[in-house]
């Protein structure tokens, strides 16, 4: 038998040793059936979404903002017509 | 038109079809994940939030609608894992083990469990769905989204950082 195959049958041997180990500390999750219906919860998740601003809001936020930059002039305008 | 095609168009009550038919899945396979029922129905709500934001990039016609939500749902439990990956605590309704005694000491128990759940996130979850939950790793390197062979490298890994943990602890891990 070669080296190669010597080794990979002990790191086997020692991957089950470890993963019965393992079972024993840290046993198969047991009873994963849902107890109640999260359909409610999953409604108010949904109404407590935060309100989207539409893209063209944020284009023309941007429009202005790059205005503001090339023409800094315009600010005092700007807050005076706020 | 198609329930999946409602959804994707964004129709409230095709996604709430899709959420009862689906939920029992989604929760059992996150519940194997985080291994605490109350964040496993978090997840779970979680997991649908966002399989709701993302309903226009599904594809009804070819899309697999329990696979892309298993996939979701393990990338929402890997957050959750990466988050809570310093608590070294055990979640409260954890299955106490049984059996096994006169095995593995109570002590070696609570050395292995401390080592495991200081693995990082993406190694402690394929470890916990191949070594703990027997999933197979075709099942899991789909959920992950990567190869099975990938899957299979970090299994060995996390074995490896595990015996480490466990030498430095000085516990023996054997079961003889």
């Amino acid at each position: 038998m070669s080296d190669e195959t010597t080794n990979k049958m002990a790191h086997q041997e020692n991957e089950k040793e470890l993963q019965a180990l393992l079972k024993q500390a840290l046993p198969p999750a047991q009873n994963t059936e849902l107890q109640r219906d999260l359909w409610p919860q999953m409604l108010r998740r949904l109404d407590a979404q935060p309100l989207r601003v539409p893209w063209f809001d944020w284009a023309l936020a941007a429009l202005v903002a790059a205005a503001l930059l090339f023409f800094p002039g315009a600010i005092p305008a700007l807050l005076y017509h706020l | 038109m198609e329930l999946l095609e409602r959804f994707a168009a964004g129709d409230l009550e095709a996604f709430e079809a899709l959420f009862r038919q689906h939920q029992r899945d989604v929760y059992a396979w996150t519940l194997r994940i985080v291994r605490d029922s109350g964040i496993a129905e978090d997840l779970t709500v979680e997991t649908f939030w966002r399989i709701y934001r993302a309903r226009e990039r599904f594809d009804p016609v070819a899309g697999n609608f329990r696979a892309w939500a298993r996939r979701i749902a393990t990338n929402a439990a890997l957050d959750h894992l990466r988050h809570a990956h310093r608590e070294t605590e055990l979640p409260e309704d954890y299955p106490a083990a049984t059996g096994g005694d006169t095995a593995v000491r109570t002590e070696v128990r609570t050395h292995i469990r401390q080592a495991f759940l200081k693995l990082p996130a993406k190694y402690r979850l394929v470890a916990t769905l191949a070594l703990i939950e027997d999933e197979p790793y075709d099942e899991i390197a789909q959920a992950v989204g990567i190869s099975a062979a990938l899957v299979k490298v970090r299994v060995f890994r996390a074995v490896r950082m595990l015996r480490k943990k466990l030498n430095s602890l000085g516990v023996e891990a054997t079961t003889k």
